[in-house]
């Protein structure tokens, strides 16, 4: 704790490292994901598929995928963005399909009643509705994405897993614990705010219908 | 470091077989460890949450907040207690193990048919009965699915048990991205990754097997 009162500069710095570090992957996962889950709702047989891949991909441990891409993209922040991203991109896949699966049946009629096409459908019907579901899905993303963000200090991409490794090579209980307490802190925020969100949006939808 | 083949990752497990067994058995008995223990830990846990239902809250609450915690910051905290090597290594993976297996077994629990519990308790089943008879295995796939994912990342997690001296395949990742050297470093990163999705699958089946026969999904026989 010490640590943290005495670097303010440093910790805000590592802090917001991080911050960039998850915000780009889950981002740049939302751009690849969300179309990936919508074309799965449109054509079944690739659903299997694409979710297996996505779910090898999630399967492989952390600092297995980041060794693996270390000789194509290099030691530092671009591949811990790729690897952040990888990891994404199953619940995200996911979670777009369930939320487009679980819409009312009544309200997809109704919207092809007043003669709407399907990708008119699809941006103003199944995707608004499906937002709680997707932004659930986010939140996983996030917070995963958090934890998985430290250890990708070790190859050079900064964040507040720097502070855990200083300290772990130096023995340096207070680093180790500035570090992990940190970037616990950022988790547990990240996965509160966005739960807020989440109900706040599912709360006006069903006040809404 | 891009100049050699990647693929000489294989000549070099060949080449260095001792070695390479040694960590495998290492990572192994790390995940294995950690697991058993997790099991040990957290289904009870998670049976006592759904027996004692003002406990259930506020664990279910502190399962999702370490959930959410990292586990770097897991395997740091550890080291300033316990030191380095393979214990404070296991007791990080073991905490880590804890959540899914808890959070699997009292939603198994819970969430079990309460026509058949009810049906037991008609029979004159007591408690304890009821749970090993009629509630554990009704819950027992969800369980089975709780231990699966606690294995397959443990596998993952055994690889930073490296950075505090626990050993296993994270210490040829670690020489490899040290050294510069890409074949040592695939010689950890690519036995780990098949080893995680090896175990996915071989749990699945595993358990498949294990879970009562009235239960088994996708093989119901017309008759």
């Amino acid at each position: 704790m010490e640590y943290i009162l005495k670097h303010p500069e440093r910790m805000v710095a590592l802090t917001l490292q991080h911050i960039e570090i998850v915000v780009i992957a889950v981002i740049v996962a939302l751009i690849i994901g969300i179309p990936l889950g919508v074309v799965v709702t449109r054509l079944r047989w690739l659903e299997t598929p694409v979710t297996g891949i996505a779910g090898v991909l999630y399967t492989i441990p952390s600092l297995a995928i980041f060794a693996i891409l270390i000789p194509i993209s290099g030691l530092g922040a671009t591949t811990a963005i790729t690897a952040l991203t990888l990891y994404s991109l199953l619940v995200i896949i996911r979670n777009t399909a369930t939320a487009i699966d679980s819409v009312d049946p009544a309200m997809e009629d109704a919207a092809r009643g007043v003669g709407m096409t399907s990708a008119q459908r699809l941006f103003f019907v199944e995707l608004p509705l499906g937002v709680p579901i997707i932004l659930a899905g986010v939140r996983v993303a996030v917070v995963s994405a958090v934890g998985i963000a430290s250890i990708a200090a070790y190859i050079g991409a900064g964040g507040l897993g720097l502070l855990i490794f200083e300290g772990i090579r130096t023995t340096d209980p207070d680093r180790i614990i500035a570090g992990a307490f940190m970037a616990s802190l950022l988790a547990l925020l990240a996965d509160f705010g966005l739960k807020r969100l989440e109900s706040t949006l599912s709360h006006d939808r069903a006040t809404q219908s | 470091m891009f100049n050699r083949n990647p693929f000489d990752f294989i000549p070099w497990i060949l080449n260095n077989q001792e070695r390479f067994l040694s960590l495998l058995g290492q990572h192994m008995q790390l995940v294995a460890v950690a697991v058993l223990l997790g099991v040990l830990i957290a289904v009870p846990l998670g049976i006592l949450a759904s027996r004692v239902a003002v406990l259930a809250g506020p664990m279910t609450w502190i399962a999702g907040v370490g959930q959410t915690v990292p586990s770097l910051a897991i395997l740091g905290l550890a080291l300033p207690i316990m030191g380095i090597g393979f214990v404070p290594s296991v007791f990080a993976l073991t905490i880590r193990a804890l959540m899914p297996i808890f959070i699997n077994t009292y939603v198994g629990i819970y969430s079990a048919d309460r026509n058949v519990i009810d049906a037991a308790r008609g029979m004159g089943a007591n408690s304890t009965q009821r749970l090993l008879f009629a509630e554990l295995p009704l819950a027992s796939p969800v369980i089975f699915t709780g231990i699966r994912t606690a294995t397959v990342q443990t596998v993952g997690l055994a690889t930073l048990a490296a950075f505090i001296g626990g050993g296993g395949l994270g210490d040829l990742i670690l020489q490899g991205l040290s050294l510069v050297d890409v074949p040592i470093l695939l010689a950890g990163a690519v036995p780990v990754a098949v080893l995680a999705i090896g175990a996915d699958i071989v749990l699945s089946r595993v358990f498949r097997l294990a879970i009562p026969v009235g239960l088994r999904t996708g093989q119901v026989k017309a008759s």
